[in-house]
């Protein structure tokens, strides 16, 4: 028999054992960042960078596969008891020695896990991690001029990529409302000390938004220059409409931060994605009974709010429970009861 | 269904009323929800995971006798914390706010022969909702006992005292067969039904599965101790079985405790079954111990009220939901857990015999009368 499939049988074998729960709801009171495991992280420490934004070193299981510069990772934090989902950009270098990553995060008004994560994360604390993704990367061969063109949090691909790879010829134009708020600041002036970048900082509150007619009194040759944007959708729709006035848009690489709003309203259009039917709704009706009404199958028991037999993934949109007025807005892995929700503006329910 | 409706003194509106205190105590509980209660479940998920190990790994030396009865004590609390306070809550989908797949209505599993997705339809859906309503919640009785006067005497029913001790001690089977309504699909036509034999089949497996690990292969595994570990297995199964179910008895069986007929319940509101809910429910008083090995379900009227509130806080809730039986003038049944039992077990004889002629009702003197 081959180790395989000896291993397989043993594993069989200790499912056998451990039934009704698996081999590794036991190995994970002991060894959650094993190989095997779900892939998760704990965090080590948190630096703060500014009044509003800190960065988080994590060590990631040992399923991580690693990241390209530029990439982002989408982490899942217990926030007040309930698991939250967000992505947010590698600014480690790929190569760190100690196998650590790290995360800056700029903590928004009203944002639920970036203050988390800021102002009250704790070391220790586990987190559930993704493999890195995102196509706002270098490029294998090493451009001869670039211009990394940021704004805000937008600044943290950008770092990801400046701890990675030395350029010849690197410019930066990074707009930040104070001084004070620009994150990195310290790491950025010794980079522009030891020439290895040119920076020009945007401060908004004093020197208002970047224009970007002043682009060619900035950096005179920005059309030649390979370029990574990130920032604001804003900054990010100039960019854009400049670079294709000249027809250099393919020079222009962007990545936007989706802060994901939804509009909560009352009803909306239900697409039910799992049969393909689009239906009106109003803001009272249970989506159960909508479904039903589409001639959609909808598994259903007390139709109260008690058995739990008609919860079901909410894909897209935001749905009202009808009894306490709560707004659910859609997450990967967020459930709901179709029989006491109703829509709050479009949404898409898997059925 | 007793001769007096306890709730007669009420209006349509005040009812109402009632159901709006406590939506409103709900609506406390699910806005306070958070990182306090989730730490909660999993310490309790995590301290029964270790305790059924060491349990378990004891159980290896059992051909040594405290070894034995160490070893078998903790299987058997690990047990009923299992089934209790993390499965029984769990399916209730009382955690799934947290998000946490593995901590979901949708995806847990428990050491039980019944698998969990059937009992969630048999328990959730058809207890949860048609609650004491003769007919549909086949909990009254497990469809083989007579629990109320006002059903039919058979002579069947004077063997319901043994049944029950039966049922006690094979409970986890006893809900299997219910779950799969044994008795209402046995007829030829129905076991051919293609449903029902997937249900069937599911039962099947997962009784193969959990008879398995409990008879064969931790016996296996202690070698020398192969006996005495299957002696112990069997034993906490026992301990398990009998003491949830004398725990679900004392939620509904007491003496006090109203049953409701079909009719009843046509058109109800949700005043009005928040109303049946409080009177077809008993608590068990007693520790914090007590509660929790019982999963709460001694806060049996608040579970029924609020079955999806994170069972750690129907202590607290408790406290108000008492107030309103006292406010509205009606009968909050609970008393110490061998009272209970003990008033659960004396009805379950005195309804294995015809009613006596004439009916007189007797005064629910041993019952703690809330009610002014
Ligand atoms: S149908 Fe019972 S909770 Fe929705």
């Amino acid at each position: 028999m081959t180790s395989t499939a000896l291993r397989s049988r043993a594993w069989k074998l200790l499912e056998m054992v451990t039934t009704p729960l698996l081999p590794s709801d036991y190995l994970d009171l002991v060894s959650p960042l094993r190989a095997g495991a779900d892939l998760r992280g704990r965090i080590e420490a948190v630096h703060p960078e500014t009044g509003d934004a800190a960065t988080i070193v994590i060590r990631p299981g040992r399923g991580w596969r690693g990241h390209t510069a530029g990439q982002y990772v989408r982490i899942g934090v217990d926030v007040d008891g309930r698991r939250l989902w967000r992505a947010y950009s590698l600014t480690s270098p790929t190569n760190r020695q100690d196998g650590r990553l790290t995360i800056t995060v700029k903590a928004i008004p009203d944002g639920k896990v970036s203050n988390h994560l800021v102002r009250s994360a704790k070391p220790g604390t586990l987190i559930q991690l993704d493999q890195a993704t995102g196509d706002f990367v270098l490029p294998e061969a090493k451009p001869a001029k670039v211009l990394y063109l940021t704004a805000g949090s937008g600044i943290t691909p950008v770092m990801g990529m400046l701890r990675d790879v030395e350029f010849d010829d690197a410019v930066m134009v990074h707009c930040a409302p104070q001084p004070q708020d620009v994150i990195f600041r310290n790491e950025l002036h010794d980079m522009v000390a030891d020439k290895k970048l040119r920076l020009t900082e945007v401060h908004t509150d004093t020197d208002g938004m970047l224009d970007m007619a002043r682009l060619d009194e900035l950096v005179p040759d920005w059309a030649e220059r390979e370029t990574w944007a990130c920032g604001p959708a804003g900054l990010l729709d100039a960019a854009e409409r400049l670079w294709s006035e000249h027809g250099v848009q393919e020079r222009l690489h962007t990545e936007r931060f989706r802060p994901g709003i939804v509009v909560a309203g009352d009803g909306g259009e239900v697409t039910f994605s799992a049969t393909g039917k689009t239906v009106d709704a109003d803001g009272a009706t249970p989506l159960l009974d909508v479904g039903e009404e589409a001639g959609v199958l909808m598994p259903s028991g007390c139709r109260m709010g008690i058995c739990f037999g008609c919860v079901t993934p909410l894909k897209a949109g935001a749905v009202r429970d009808l009894r306490t007025g709560e707004i659910t807005e859609a997450e990967p892995g967020v459930l709901i009861q179709t029989c006491v929700s109703a829509a709050a503006g479009p949404c898409d329910i898997e059925r | 269904m007793t001769a007096i409706d306890p709730t007669a003194h009420l209006t349509a509106e005040q009812i109402e009323e009632l159901g709006r205190e406590l939506d409103a105590i709900r609506d406390e509980v699910i806005a306070s929800r958070g990182e306090k209660d989730a730490a909660y479940i999993r310490k309790v998920i995590s301290a029964q995971r270790k305790l059924e190990l060491v349990s378990r790994g004891v159980l290896l030396f059992s051909f040594f006798p405290p070894a034995w009865l160490i070893g078998t004590a903790g299987l058997s609390v690990a047990k009923i914390m299992d089934n209790m306070e993390i499965g029984h809550n769990i399916l209730h989908g009382q955690w799934d706010w947290m998000r946490d797949p593995k901590i979901h209505s949708t995806t847990w599993e428990w050491d039980h022969v019944s698998p969990s997705e059937q009992w969630k339809h048999s328990h959730n859906e058809l207890h949860h909702t048609y609650t004491n309503v003769i007919g549909k919640d086949n909990d009254l009785g497990y469809g083989i006992m007579r629990v109320d006067e006002d059903q039919r005497w058979h002579p069947f029913h004077l063997g319901q005292p043994l049944w029950n001790f039966i049922n006690a001690c094979f409970f986890e089977y006893g809900i299997a067969a219910y779950d799969l309504e044994l008795g209402r699909n046995l007829s030829k036509r129905r076991r051919k039904n293609p449903e029902f034999r997937a249900r069937a089949k599911a039962v099947g497996r997962k009784i193969r599965k959990q008879v398995l690990k409990d008879y064969v292969i931790h016996p296996l595994l202690s070698g020398p101790s192969f006996l005495t570990t299957l002696a112990a297995t069997f034993t906490a199964n026992l301990v398990r079985n009998i003491w949830s179910h004398s725990v679900i008895m004392c939620g509904h069986f007491p003496e006090g405790v109203q049953v409701f007929e079909r009719r009843s319940i046509k058109g109800e509101t949700r005043g009005q079954w928040y109303l049946r809910q409080m009177m077809g429910s008993a608590n068990i008083s007693g520790s914090r111990a007590m509660h929790f090995m019982t999963g709460n379900l001694s806060h049996q009227i608040e579970h029924h009220l609020f079955p999806d509130l994170p069972s750690n806080r129907y202590a607290e809730v408790a406290v108000k939901v008492r107030a309103l039986f006292e406010k509205y003038e009606l009968e909050y049944v609970t008393g110490p857990l061998p009272k209970q039992v003990f008033s659960a077990w004396r009805k379950v004889f005195r309804l294995s015999l015809p009613n006596k002629k004439p009916k007189v009702k007797t005064p629910n003197r041993d019952q703690e009368l809330v009610a002014a």
